[in-house]
């Protein structure tokens, strides 16, 4: 018995380790089939998940791979080259210049507020003083007499830089009582709490007011929040939606992205609620 | 031949061990590996004097101060192993000793099955049920209080779990013998029962602080994550796990290294920690 | 004295009661939270389709069979080595007292690491430098590395709580070590075994972050152990926190989890009744 005991012991473990040498085996020989490898952003996944999908079924011969974890994922997978494509939520900065960058289609930032607060519009400097801390209740931007709860984005999200270039604010003069992370942790934050201010991506906002989950988007100044808009030009707080290679990508890659890129994907685009790029 | 074969047994016991000690000297140093580059251009007493926390892709620009999310990580695990470890045992003694057959297996499948239950799920909860209860209470809702709550109702389980497995260990002549000795059911628990089982239930208390400061999603999602220190139960704190998770994304450079910074102090922590309580276990034993 | 220990008693009897139908509650209110919300979306269709338009609408079926993919790996790599590491640690102290203590420390705080760190270390050892890029097998060996310290803490703990009396009994019958393990402390130890088993199971099929970044995020069905797979609990993450209009799926994902860990605590309870059913004790 003690026997059988030691010798199942020693064989699971010889079997775990020959498995896992043929798997590596494999797996460096599939390698050479066309397999493309897309890694980044979360907000970007979900669409290019659905553009692979759809990619796949008139291309049998290729499979697309897509991974998430974030935009500095994407770029630093893209620069070791164990990913074909990285996905970037924001704007390439000077020292990004070695990448490709293709903008597949752009997210607006918003700022939502919860149904039973009463405003409906805020002035550029207003919000500047909100988000600064020179403003704590609503009553001194013309709402009821309560505490403003300031929710800001955790440092490096795309939208927080977006939000921060519009109004040149400086990271350090912010004054959050909640810091989050993804879009739908600020849409919750503000639904259970009617004295929160926070800004999101519009068409996520966008879909929530039609849903009636108790939030409502703001207007800025004079200028309308909506996905309308964005498509106009009208609305300045965007961001692109990126995919980036580096050097000279494969015939399949350059198909793919051109995929990605034309009007074929639209559609998924918009039920993503982003806009496409004209 | 039998002490032989008794003596390939241990060897090849030996080895398993080794194996399994190796993952932590595996993740020490690939934390070490990526954090040796902020080490370089913070320099280690940055990140505990710095005056608050503003990282940058540049180190001469930024801040780095780890200080407040040190002190938010003890907090929260502390806070949530202060009251789960009692709710647990009562949990475990209610199973073992009190409750009729049926209804202590019933709730034992409860309390196996939020064993296993996504923190997404926990953290969700408490984004959309508990946060809002206590901005009722003292805005703006997600605080360390929060992160207590949330953290208890995880670990719990790991803590009721391994001390009921205790209590099913201990030799049922104990109870036979407390028993006849007319000992009262509190007398005998408190005698024979808890001292024979200690080893399991500190395991899972371990266990429990070990899934309390490592946890990031449940914690991202209600304590605020505002990073300072906490003057109060109501404050918003935030973690260094949730500092890794809420940042890791989109970090590159100094910044991105940084974060393994954090994660390499939360691991100094936690085996500071563990080796003073072997240190005291030893001294007491 | 008497009256004093007479009330301590009841006191007890109260406070135990009053745990139990508290954390009980707490349970059902968040049970029913999952239950309410995910309930209506529940059919066999669900199980038997693969995820459509990201997870809005379609089923679950691919994710769950990269789970279970995942999982299997986790327990085969994690099981050997953390019921082996247990042995040691409990049966073999004598021999390694400084040995064992070191390893027992070093599991304590492999216990505290994040779980985005396992993530983050995975993608870096398991994806890169051993090659096996982003693939259920990947996600299964670091789950296996982070299940490790809960398997062997439980087990150890269970062969501790093993009187002495029976080895001693075994030794003076003049049965080797090898011996007195499988027949006399295993069935004893057993429950020890399970709950690491469970809790193991538990940790592992609710973990996410560090699947994120090894087993990936890639919703179709698996066709090899090599493939990109996602897992049940990345599936609830990304409906919940990044798809707009998913949160409806990601309650009856979470629904079927919760139907899942039922199924398989049952089965491992049941397995372990059986496997102990020589049970010397009672």
């Amino acid at each position: 018995m003690k026997k059988i005991f030691i010798l199942s012991l020693i064989i699971a473990m010889a079997c775990v380790s020959a498995a896992t040498i043929y798997w590596h085996e494999f797996a460096s020989q599939s390698a050479d089939s066309e397999k493309v490898v897309v890694t980044g952003s979360s907000t970007i996944a979900p669409l290019v998940s659905r553009i692979a999908k759809r990619y796949e079924e008139t291309h049998p011969d290729v499979r697309i791979d897509v991974q998430t974890g974030g935009s500095s994922r994407g770029l630093a997978d893209a620069r070791t080259g164990s990913c074909d494509v990285g996905m970037i939520s924001r704007e390439a900065t000077e020292n990004e210049a070695d990448l490709t960058w293709v903008t597949i289609a752009k997210d607006a930032v918003g700022l939502i507020v919860n149904t039973e607060n009463t405003i409906t519009t805020l002035a550029d400097a207003e919000i500047v003083a909100i988000y600064t801390g020179e403003v704590t209740n609503w009553s001194e931007v013309g709402g009821a007499d309560r505490p403003i709860t300031v929710v800001n984005k955790a440092a490096g999200r795309a939208t927080l830089k977006v939000f921060l270039d519009y109004f040149k604010i400086a990271p350090e003069e912010i004054r959050a009582d909640i810091i989050i992370g993804d879009n739908q942790h600020g849409i919750k934050t503000v639904i259970g709490n009617p004295d929160a201010i926070c800004y999101v991506s519009v068409g996520t906002a966008e879909y929530e007011v039609k849903r009636g989950t108790g939030i409502k988007l703001l207007d800025i100044g004079n200028i309308e929040s909506s996905i309308a808009g964005v498509m106009s030009g009208a609305y300045p707080l965007s961001r692109p939606l990126n995919l980036v290679t580096r050097g000279i990508p494969s015939d399949t890659v350059l198909a793919f992205l051109e995929y990605c890129q034309s009007t074929a994907v639209h559609d998924l685009i918009r039920e993503e609620y982003f806009v496409e790029v004209q | 031949m039998k002490f032989n074969s008794d003596g390939i047994l241990l060897w090849l016991l030996r080895t398993v061990a080794v194996a399994a000690g190796g993952v932590l000297i595996l993740i020490f140093s690939f934390l070490l590996i990526e954090s040796i580059s902020a080490f370089r251009e913070i320099g280690f007493f940055r990140f505990f004097s710095d005056p608050s926390w503003h990282p940058n892709t540049n180190s001469n620009t930024g801040s780095y101060n780890l200080v407040p999310m040190i002190l938010g990580s003890f907090y929260v695990m502390l806070g949530a192993v202060f009251l789960a470890t009692p709710l647990a045992i009562l949990s475990a003694l209610f199973c073992h000793f009190y409750a009729p057959a049926a209804v202590a297996g019933f709730y034992r499948r409860i309390i196996e099955v939020f064993a296993g239950i996504p923190s997404v799920v926990y953290g969700f909860w408490g984004l959309v049920v508990l946060v809002p209860l206590i901005r009722e209470v003292q805005p703006p809702g997600p605080s360390l209080l929060a992160g207590i709550f949330i953290l208890t109702i995880m670990i719990l389980p790991t803590i009721a779990l391994m001390t009921d497995a205790a209590f099913s260990g201990v030799p049922k002549n104990y109870i036979v013998a407390a028993k006849a000795l007319g000992m009262r059911r509190w007398t005998m628990l408190r005698a024979a029962i808890i001292p024979a089982s200690r080893f399991g239930i500190t395991a899972g208390v371990i266990l429990g602080a070990g899934r309390a400061i490592g946890e990031t999603m449940a914690i991202l999602m209600v304590c605020g994550n505002v990073v300072q220190t906490p003057r109060g139960l109501f404050d918003p704190i935030r973690t260094l796990t949730a500092n890794i998770a809420l940042e890791m994304a989109y970090a590159t450079g100094d910044h991105r290294s940084a974060l393994f910074v954090s994660g390499f102090i939360l691991l100094v922590a936690i085996a500071a920690m563990v080796m003073v309580a072997d240190l005291v276990k030893a001294d007491v034993i | 004295m008497e009256i004093h220990r007479n009330i301590t008693d009841k006191l007890l009897v109260v406070g135990v009661w009053v745990t139990a139908i508290a954390v009980t509650c707490l349970f059902a209110w968040i049970l029913s939270d999952i239950l309410s919300n995910g309930l209506k979306n529940l059919s066999w269709t669900f199980l038997i389709e693969s995820p459509h338009d990201a997870g809005r609408s379609g089923g679950i079926a691919s994710v769950l069979v990269s789970t279970c993919l995942i999982l299997i790996i986790c327990l085969v790599v994690a099981l050997p080595l953390g019921f082996g590491t247990a042995v040691l640690l409990a049966e073999y102290t004598s021999e390694d007292k400084l040995f064992g203590r070191i390893i027992r420390c070093n599991l304590d705080v492999l216990a505290g690491v994040p779980s985005i760190v396992f993530g983050l270390f995975g993608n870096a050892f398991f994806c890169i430098y051993l090659g096996m890029g982003f693939s259920i097998l990947s996600g299964g060996l670091t789950l296996a590395c982070m299940v490790l310290p809960i398997l062997i803490r439980s087990t150890e703990a269970g062969f501790r709580s093993v009187s002495d009396d029976y080895r001693r009994a075994a030794a003076g019958l003049g049965m080797g070590r090898a011996r007195t393990l499988v027949y006399i402390l295993l069935p004893v130890a057993a429950p020890g075994l399970a709950v690491g088993i469970v809790l193991g199971i538990g940790r592992a099929i609710a973990e996410t972050a560090a699947l994120l970044f090894t087993s990936g995020y890639v919703d179709r069905m698996p066709g090899s152990v090599l493939d990109s797979g996602r897992s049940i609990s990345i599936h609830i993450y990304d409906l919940s926190m990044n798809v707009p209009g998913g949160e409806s799926n990601a309650y009856t994902t979470a629904l079927v989890l919760v139907i899942l860990l039922v199924v398989i605590n049952w089965t491992s309870t049941w397995v372990t009744n059986r496997f102990s059913g020589g049970n010397l004790l009672y």
